[in-house]
């Protein structure tokens, strides 16, 4: 079984290669092996399973990678379309479209599902 | 809360200036899966405050991230312990964890370690380096698995609310038929709702590579139209009556739009769904769901007066 691809062409994962310096951190923090080097230059060899964690943005110390960030979560995005904050679901999106809260106010076991 | 571990320095074994420094978070579960992993080894082991939640969850809401792990090395003296300057996180605080910030704000170079806490060992014994299959984060059968008790419950609890809801309808609509017809029916529409639970919220995590599509919902949907056509096969013998067939029709939205709406909630337990994929899968798989359980309910409630 290969590895595992949500919906084609949506991911806002953007690289400035003029701006990468090669050092490869983002290809260590993410997930999901989205990114590859070469010839000193890191590029989107597998954008389709990216899944917006932001991890790699926020390693880059040369900010050539630029991602909306968030979690992929159906039922945040419920709970944010209704306003709700604080929900059985851990993750908790802002309207904004911004900046994502997951596990919100959980401590119960319930967070496992959502995060 | 008993998840919730006190954050600070531990010592794991009998840790030395040299030993290594791991990071985690101060969800018990999260120390608890370190420490096991790593048997008769010394090293030290940094404990965030993370309000006990784990390192995938925390990173993303930025608890486990740079200013809580910069603070947390100044007040734990952890400087003045070991005569090395590194630490090692967990590559899933990533999306909290900026390294060159920690390095400029601490001095402490961050070394990402692997996903998984059972490969630490390899990873510590081959000088810090992890190979790419550690740093892949998985979503095997047995890991979907793990997740359904947690969904059913959530689920099971929205479900006592449903099912009664169903029933009574069924007592209001139905009673015409005698008591006999009646709980029958009742007795139907409660298979059919756990049909439709089993189908979305058990059977499609289980399943989910092998099922069509790459939506959550056309998953979910897939597999309860099938379900339902199993069911109305061998379920009961309506096909008679035409209220029988309008019932089967009913129950044809109501299955497949439950399965499919719990199938798309199921992203969020995922670990390969992205934000932008979820918001475009629910434009149009959302108003499809609600639209499908509306036209299943008015059908099945008003089966008796429409046939």
């Amino acid at each position: 079984m290969g590895q595992l691809i949500y919906l084609k062409d949506v991911v806002t994962l953007k690289l400035d290669q003029k701006k990468c310096m090669g050092c490869g951190m983002c290809l260590l923090v993410c997930p999901h092996a989205v990114l590859g080097l070469t010839n000193g230059k890191v590029e989107i060899v597998g954008r389709d399973a990216c899944m917006e964690c932001g991890a790699c943005v926020r390693n880059c110390p040369a900010e050539a990678l630029q991602v909306r960030s968030g979690v992929g979560c159906a039922v945040a995005v419920i709970n944010a379309m209704l306003g709700r904050k604080n929900s059985s679901c851990c993750c908790v999106i802002d309207l904004e479209e911004k900046s994502v809260d997951p596990c919100e106010g959980s401590t119960d076991e319930s967070r496992a599902s959502c995060c | 809360m008993h998840y919730t571990i006190d954050p600070g320095l531990y010592a794991l074994g009998n840790p030395s200036k040299q030993s290594p420094v791991l990071v985690t978070a101060n969800y018990k579960m999260s120390f608890d899966k370190l420490r096991e992993a790593l048997p008769g080894r010394d090293m030290w082991i940094l404990v965030l405050d993370t309000k006990g939640i784990n390192v995938w969850c925390a990173s993303g809401k930025g608890t486990f991230g740079t200013a809580e792990l910069v603070n947390r090395i100044e007040s734990s003296g952890i400087s003045q312990i070991v005569l090395h300057r590194e630490l090692v996180l967990p590559q899933l605080s990533g999306p909290g964890v900026s390294a060159h910030h920690v390095k400029k704000l601490s001095g402490f170079k961050v070394i990402y370690g692997p996903v998984r806490a059972t490969d630490l060992p390899t990873f510590l014994d081959n000088g810090f380096k992890a190979t790419s299959e550690m740093r892949l984060k998985t979503f095997t059968t047995w890991e979907r698995a793990e997740l359904i008790p947690i969904e059913l419950v959530g689920n099971l609890k929205a479900g006592m609310i449903v099912i009664p809801i169903f029933f009574l309808f069924t007592l209001l609509g139905k009673s015409g038929e005698g008591w006999t017809n009646t709980l029958g029916h009742g007795l139907f529409s409660i298979l059919g709702m756990l049909t439709a639970l089993l189908s979305g919220a058990v059977l499609t995590p289980l399943l989910l590579p092998w099922l069509p599509g790459r939506a959550f919902s056309v998953k979910g949907l897939s597999l309860g139209i099938l379900f339902t056509i199993i069911l109305s096969a061998f379920g009961w013998g309506d096909w008679i009556t035409r209220t029988g067939r309008i019932e089967i029709l009913a129950w044809l939205f109501l299955i497949p739009a439950v399965s499919a709406y719990l199938a798309m909630n199921f992203t969020g337990a995922s670990t390969y769904t992205s934000l932008s994929g979820v918001r475009k899968e629910m434009r149009w798989a959302l108003p499809i769901e609600v639209g499908a359980g509306m036209v299943g309910f008015i059908l099945w409630f008003g089966a008796p007066y429409i046939a």
